[in-house]
Formats: C-alpha cells, sequence, structure tokens
C-alpha cells in the first residue's frame, strides 16, 4: 500500500537507488558515477541509512532523468547482486507470468 | 510575483495588509478576512480601494454584507491540487454577483489558468514569469468547453440547440443483414 | 452508439495539443514531476512498475469496432501487443513510452477516444450497465444519462482538483449490473407513484480501505433536476471533503462523519440555490444527446430460429456455450453474446491486439459494428441475430474467447496487482492464473454454479474483492504475500461487503484454501441453485472457517 518512496528510511542490509526513467518510464539504478542505468549489476551499492539517504538524496534531486526514486534492498553474491524482495524481482525480471501476447503466439 | 489582470500583465495597484497592520488612507489594500470582519466600518470610511484575502476554509456567504464596499477578492490555492476556490469564485461570481476583481493568489500555475478563468477569476498572481508570458495562448487552448460555467463561453450543449443537426458525424454504424 | 460531432471531436484534439505542450515542458525540466504529476493523470498516465501505464476511457462500456481497432493498433504500435480491461469499463496499456504518448494520444483522438476522467481528482469515467440499451429489464437506457453527465464532467472547470477521485455509476434495470450502491454517486433510473421516471440518488458508497455501501440521499430526483442535484453534491464536497488525509478524502467519509442526513441537507440547500439555473435540463438537449445514439435497424426475426435450434440439438458443445454466455436481447431475434476474456490460465481481461481487431471483425459481421465492455473484465457482442450465434461461436472460439465460464468460478475478476502496480502488497493475476487451472473442468464448473471471486493486491481494491462471493486480497507480512479471504460480498441491489474468514494465509496456500470454501459450499447449499453467496448468509462463515482453517 505504502510505495517504497513513502516509506520512513530505515536501511539495514545493502541497498541499491533505483527509480524510473522519465522518458520511458523504464527501471533504472543509480550508478556510483552519478548516472544510471538498467543494469542492476551496474549498481551503486550502498549499506545502512545514512549512505543510502545520501546517494538517495542526489538521486532524487535528478529527476529529470529518473523519477520516483526509491532505496530497494539487494542481496549482494560472491559474483551478483540480487533483487532483495519479490517487488524488486518483478522490476528487474517482469511480471512472473508469460504476456498474454506470448500465450497467443 | 506576476500579476495578470484581463489577460495582459498588469502592475499590482494593491498593498497587502498583514494581519494588524495599520491601512494606509489613500492607497488600494488587501486585508485579511479576520481584519474585514472585525474592522469592517472603520474600513470603509477610509479613501482607497478594498480588497479581502479569503481563506479557501472559510464559508463565502460572511462576505455578502461587504461585497457592495469590496473592490477586490482575492481567493486561495495553497498549493495546485486544493480546488476549493474554484466553488468559491463561483459562488462569488454566479451566486452574489461580485463585478470586481476576483484574484487568484497562491500556487498558481499555468495548466490551471483556464479552470479558474472559467470559474470567474479574472487576475492571477501567477507564480511563474513564463506562465504569466504564456496566459493568453493557455486559456485559448479549447475554443469548445461542454458545461456552462461562470464565464460567458457559451457551452457545447446550447451551441448544439443553436443550430441544425450536427454536420460531421465520426461513424456511421455499419449495416447489415 | 453515441455518434461524436465535431464539438466533441475539436475538444478531444484540442487536448491532444495541450497535452503535447505538457509532455515536451516535463522533457525539458520545465515542469518538474510534482507539477507534471497531476497533469499526465488527469490524461490517464500512472507510471508503474515497469513502465508508464496509460488508461483509456470507455464511456459506458460502449465501443465501436473502429474504436476497437484503435485499442489494437495502439497495443501494437507502441505497447507490447495487448491490453488489460479494467473493472472500470476501461482499457490499460501497460508499456507506453512517455515520449510517445502524445502519438498516441493523437491516434486514439482519431477515433474519438482519450485519457481523460480516467485519473486524477475529478469526476471519472462514468460506468453504467453493459448491457444498457439492449437489456429486456431496464426502463430507459441510461447511457444517455451516463453520456449527459460526461459532458457535464468533462474538464470542468469547479471540479478537476477535487479531494479525491470521483465515480458515479447509473442503472436503468430491475437488476443493477453497475454496482450503482459502491459508488460515489450510484444513480437507479425508476419510476415514481405517478408514472414519472428520476432517480434514486445514493451517495457515499465504495470500496477500498473503508467499504462503504451508498445511502439514499434522495428517493426520486426528476430528470429535469439531474445536473443540478449532482452539481450540488460536487460542490458541496469539494468544499467540504477532508484534504488533510488521502485515506479520509472520498466523499464517503465526508457522508459518514456528517451522517447522510446532515449531508443531505446541505445538499439540499445548495440544490435551491442553482435547480432553477442553466442546468435545468431543458429536454430539447436530453433529445439531442438520446438522438445521437443510434440503434441498429433490427431486422424483423423471430426468437429461437432454426438454425439455433439445429446447432443445439446438434453439438453439446455449442449448448454448453450458449447456456452460459448467450444472453436474452430486448428485440425479439436477437441476443446478448458475453465474450470470456478468462480462458484457462490467462490473467484475467486480458486481449491481445490480434484478438481486438478479430473481435471488431466479428462485431461488423455480427453486431451492427458495436462491443460492450463490462466491468467483470469481459467483452460483450450486444446485437447478435440469433440465426447467427452458431457460425458467431465457431469464429470466437478460434479467436479464443468462447470460453463457456461466463459467472462461474472462473470467471475471476482480478486487478494487475504485484505483477505490474507500484501500490500492491502482493500478486493477483497469478492467484486467478492458479485457481482457473484449479477449476478448469467445465463441469465442475456448473455443477458449482454462478460464483464470484474477486482478487485485488491491495487495499485500493481495485479488483473489487470486498463485493465478490469469494474476496481475496493481498496484504504483506515481514515481506511475504498473504491473503485475506472474504465471504458473502455482493455487487447488485442487494449489495452486501463480505465477512472476513480468518488469518490471511500465504500465496502458497490460497488457491486451497479457496477449493475448501468452494467445495464446503457445495456440501452446505439446500439446494443446488441456492447461491453462494446465499448459504453464506443462511449458515454464516463459522462452518467456512472451520472448513479451511481445521488443517492450517
Ligand atoms: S488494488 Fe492495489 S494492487 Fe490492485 S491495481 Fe489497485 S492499487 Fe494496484
Amino acid at each position: 500500500m505504502t510505495a517504497p518512496s513513502q516509506q520512513k528510511l530505515k536501511v539495514q542490509g545493502a541497498a541499491v537507488i533505483t527509480a524510473n526513467r522519465l522518458s520511458d518510464g523504464a527501471v533504472v539504478y543509480r550508478t556510483a558515477a552519478g548516472a544510471w542505468t538498467t543494469q542492476l549489476a551496474d549498481a551503486a551499492v550502498v549499506t545502512g541509512t545514512q549512505a543510502a539517504k545520501e546517494l538517495l538524496a542526489r538521486a532524487a534531486a535528478d529527476e529529470n532523468i529518473a523519477v520516483g526514486a526509491y532505496v530497494a534492498p539487494v542481496d549482494v553474491g560472491a559474483d551478483r547482486i540480487e533483487p532483495g524482495n519479490l517487488r524488486e524481482r518483478i522490476r528487474v525480471a517482469g511480471p512472473t507470468f508469460s504476456l498474454p501476447a506470448c500465450i497467443a503466439g | 510575483m506576476p500579476l495578470v489582470r484581463n489577460g495582459a500583465i498588469a502592475e499590482d495597484r494593491f498593498v497587502r495588509i498583514l494581519d494588524d497592520m495599520p491601512v494606509p488612507d489613500g492607497l488600494a489594500a488587501i486585508v485579511p478576512a479576520a481584519r474585514l470582519l472585525a474592522d469592517a466600518g472603520e474600513l470603509a470610511r477610509r479613501n482607497g480601494a478594498l480588497g479581502v484575502l479569503w481563506p479557501n476554509d472559510r464559508n463565502v456567504s460572511e462576505l455578502t454584507p461587504h461585497l457592495d464596499r469590496l473592490a477586490l477578492v482575492a481567493l486561495v490555492f495553497p498549493n495546485f491540487r486544493d480546488g476549493r476556490a474554484y466553488s468559491q469564485a463561483r459562488i462569488v461570481r454566479e451566486r452574489y454577483r461580485f463585478r470586481g476583481e476576483l484574484r487568484a493568489t497562491g500556487q498558481v500555475l499555468r495548466d490551471q489558468f483556464l479552470c479558474m478563468l472559467r470559474a470567474g477569476f479574472d487576475a492571477f498572481e501567477v507564480s511563474k514569469d513564463a506562465d504569466a508570458q504564456a496566459f493568453a495562448a493557455v486559456v485559448s487552448r479549447y475554443s469548445v468547453h461542454y458545461q456552462p460555467a461562470g464565464d460567458s463561453t457559451p457551452s457545447m450543449s446550447m451551441a448544439r440547440l443553436s443550430r441544425a443537426r450536427p454536420a460531421a458525424v465520426l461513424a456511421e454504424m455499419p449495416r447489415q443483414d | 452508439m453515441y455518434i461524436y460531432d465535431d464539438f466533441d471531436l475539436t475538444l478531444v484534439a484540442e487536448r491532444v495539443a495541450e497535452f503535447r505542450d505538457q509532455v515536451a515542458r516535463r522533457l525539458s525540466g520545465e515542469l518538474n514531476e510534482e507539477e507534471f504529476k497531476p497533469l499526465r493523470l488527469m490524461n490517464g498516465v500512472y507510471l508503474q512498475l515497469h513502465a508508464y501505464m496509460l488508461r483509456v476511457a470507455i464511456p459506458y462500456g460502449t465501443l465501436s469496432s473502429k474504436q476497437l481497432r484503435a485499442l489494437a493498433h495502439i497495443g501494437r504500435r507502441y505497447d507490447r501487443n495487448y491490453g488489460h480491461f479494467t473493472t472500470r469499463q476501461n482499457i490499460q496499456f501497460n508499456w507506453i513510452k512517455l515520449s510517445d504518448l502524445p502519438d498516441v494520444m493523437a491516434d486514439l483522438a482519431e477515433a474519438g477516444l482519450h485519457g481523460m476522467q480516467t485519473s486524477g481528482n475529478c469526476v471519472r469515467n462514468v460506468t453504467t450497465d453493459q448491457w444498457a440499451g439492449v437489456a429486456p429489464d431496464e426502463i430507459e437506457d441510461p447511457r444517455v444519462w451516463a453520456e449527459i453527465l460526461r459532458q457535464h464532467s468533462t474538464l470542468h472547470p469547479e471540479f478537476s482538483y477535487l479531494p479525491r477521485k470521483f465515480k458515479i455509476a447509473l442503472t436503468a434495470a430491475a437488476t443493477d449490473r453497475a454496482a450503482v450502491r459502491v459508488h460515489d454517486i450510484g444513480l437507479r433510473l425508476h419510476k415514481n407513484g405517478t408514472g414519472e421516471t428520476g432517480f434514486e440518488v445514493m451517495v457515499g458508497g465504495g470500496l477500498g480501505r473503508t467499504p462503504f455501501i451508498g445511502k439514499t440521499i434522495k428517493p426520486f430526483l426528476p430528470k429535469r433536476d439531474f445536473l443540478s442535484y449532482i452539481e450540488a453534491i460536487l460542490r458541496v464536497y469539494n468544499q467540504y471533503g477532508r484534504r488533510d488525509n488521502i485515506y479520509k478524502a472520498r466523499i464517503k467519509i465526508l457522508v459518514h462523519e456528517l451522517g447522510a442526513e446532515k449531508f443531505a441537507a446541505e445538499v439540499e440547500a445548495e440544490w435551491r440555490n442553482i435547480k432553477d439555473g442553466a442546468l435545468a435540463l431543458d429536454p430539447a438537449f436530453v433529445a439531442d444527446i438520446a438522438a445521437r445514439f443510434r440503434y441498429p435497424d433490427y431486422k424483423a426475426l423471430s426468437d429461437n430460429p432454426i438454425e439455433l435450434k439445429r446447432a443445439r440439438a446438434a453439438d453439446p458443445k455449442f449448448e454448453g456455450w450458449f447456456r452460459n454466455s448467450v444472453t436474452p436481447h430486448r428485440t425479439p431475434g436477437y441476443a446478448i453474446v458475453t465474450l470470456s476474456l478468462k480462458p484457462e490460465g490467462a490473467p484475467p481481461g486480458d486481449a491481445t491486439s490480434e484478438q481486438m481487431d478479430a473481435i471488431a471483425d466479428l462485431a461488423d459481421r455480427y453486431s451492427f459494428g458495436e462491443i460492450r465492455v463490462g466491468h467483470e473484465q469481459n467483452l460483450a457482442l450486444p446485437h447478435v441475430a440469433q440465426r447467427n450465434l452458431p457460425a458467431l461461436w465457431e469464429a470466437l472460439d478460434a479467436v479464443g474467447v468462447a470460453t463457456p465460464n461466463v459467472n462461474l468460478v472462473s470467471d475471476i475478476i482480478a486487478c494487475p496487482g504485484l505483477d505490474y502496480c507500484s501500490l500492491a502488497n502482493a500478486r493477483a493475476i497469478p492467484v486467478a492464473q492458479e485457481l482457473s487451472r484449479r477449476f478448469k473442468s467445465l463441469d465442475t464448473q456448473r455443477e458449482i454454479g454462478r460464483l464470484h471471486i474477486n482478487i485485488s493486491g491491495c487495499i485500493n481494491a481495485c479488483g473489487h474483492h470486498h463485493i465478490g462471493h469469494i474476496g481475496i486480497l493481498g496484504v504483506e507480512k515481514n515481506g511475504q504475500e498473504f491473503y485475506q479471504i472474504t465471504l458473502g460480498g455482493r455487487a447488485d441491489e442487494n449489495a452486501e461487503l463480505g465477512a472476513l474468514l480468518g488469518p490471511a494465509v500465504p500465496y502458497a496456500e490460497v488457491a486451497e484454501a479457496i477449493e475448501d470454501v468452494v467445495a464446503a459450499y457445495v456440501e452446505l447449499r439446500e439446494r443446488p441453485n441456492e447461491l453462494f453467496v446465499d448459504t453464506v448468509k443462511r449458515v454464516g462463515i463459522e462452518p467456512f472457517k472451520e472448513r479451511v482453517y481445521a488443517t492450517r
């Protein structure tokens, strides 16, 4: 119900900043260099509330490129970054069923 | 903050009086609602046009005894999403037949101009310069309106009735057996 | 079918030009997101999980074949080749680019379509009976009134920034297929003691976080006063509706806090001031609108033609579909055909561009070019000659929209949920898919009988779960998807809100829990045609509760 962007910020584990690109709505992530990427693997990973807040503030100020920035949890494995919850998995991978266009062939 | 009056950028001849600041004689002044209600008699005796800044959560019926003496009523949009003052404007204009300046204040943006104009406002304290410049273009964007409102533009319903059957139709239904 | 004239088309075209300018100003940074968001919303543009979503209005659920083809085109050209029909007689496209949207709107405008009134805090797309104009049980065509209201509320200068969204529904039939009691304003056309037709006016119904059944504040409103009275309601709401708390901003809260009587008195006082003004309806104006609804040139046919009789006798599959999906029409020899958008295992309400095109062609061939969209997320062809039913059935079957499950347990209503929606707590579509697989046997479905399952992915209740016979609401518990189950809701003239069955169940168990509920119903019902809701009413929810939670 409460969109992540409205939640009080308390970040425990690893997190990234994500948003939707203004021009087409695509899911994007904030990079360490202050740009946006569609690849979660290229996102800047932060740990803890303070670091997340700082990265978020800079990302949110960039709303002419990407809108609705918020902090999303991630699981950092040995060689890859995975989304930290179902919502974020769906944002990465799309709906959890095949789209009707595919069913119809 | 640029003022648009009667469709053009104009000088604001009114000064804003806060709470219980003295009201200078000879100047056009806008006083807060509470002040108007408290000092009505005294304010009426001074020289200079009088206006009131009326909050959007106060019933405009309280204004009626004073409207004759008011040159201006300013209504408030605390943010552009709060649309209470549209109703107030229509009541003041259409029901109370107020003929003085009806001014939109607060967050007044270009994309609201037309609604405001149609609700009866004729003066706008516009939040952004570029929006004030664009006023004439913005309010002429629509040449037709469905419903009658506080402005004088005819509504489509009236216009339709005043002419013959519509000429252009989008799609006639296909016939079939 | 309502025929747009040059006024309507001019307005829509001017709207497109305005939106093009607004999008350009946003993309250039001249408008910030806070300023732009309400503007895009007023054109039906949301930002969802994956992309922008565009919601297109289908006023009172009536579409021409040309309009349906325009929607197919939008899906194909700008989206991923499909659209999603919603519970509010709208269609949504899920993968639209903001930079394409001005062109999308221009393409839609050519067919008289737009996204106005599908979002934002304005009067939303007015909904009505999807069988309006053809249902045998209506006293007149409610779409005339829906259209008058649509025109009056479109870009209304006073009511474009209401405290919250505002939904109006109308019915003119004995059976309420428009769920008028769960709308901000519900209107029921009926005759008073002297035989005059007017409206019962209900206010303050709604679902969401605080569901209410609407209360009647005017048992009989003469037609002349239709617009002025609604204007008075809106004006009272605009001034006194709460703006301090988004969850308390709907009119239902104002009606509840003031009490229906006090609210009605406020409306009445306001109405007295305006009832004889510009909004008093001139019969010539009403007649003008009514005249622009064109009805087909029906042939003189009789019911039950030989072609139909033969096909019913010859083919049990056809017979099964006929009994399920074909409904009486008010004109002899014709029928209303419902097209199920709920095939086994598919997302409820989705149609591909190919399907939309094919249905448009069939509408031209068999239904005078007209299609209807219902709040159950199905489509209908409203004017089919009964002798054409066998041929139509084969064609529909080939398109995949002839599943004979209308109003049965697999005819599930579901919102987009967490697969698309940025507000969701949990998924809704996969739950519907799983249920439709479990109940795929048509024999079982027929044996169960009429049963409505409604699923919402969050408390906003876009899937109308409160008024489903079985309602399923997605909630979140410790980051996991859980589902609350309610029983006994209904949307019709005896509208009622469902009662909570018990603790929420996890995603993996929800389908099984529903199977338990249905099994319990089949055992508990007095006779095979006792409706699920009636059984719940008679025995209460305890026996269902025992069944579901005994093993959990
Ligand atoms: S009910 Fe909730 S999850 Fe479903 S569409 Fe509405 S807002 Fe989204």
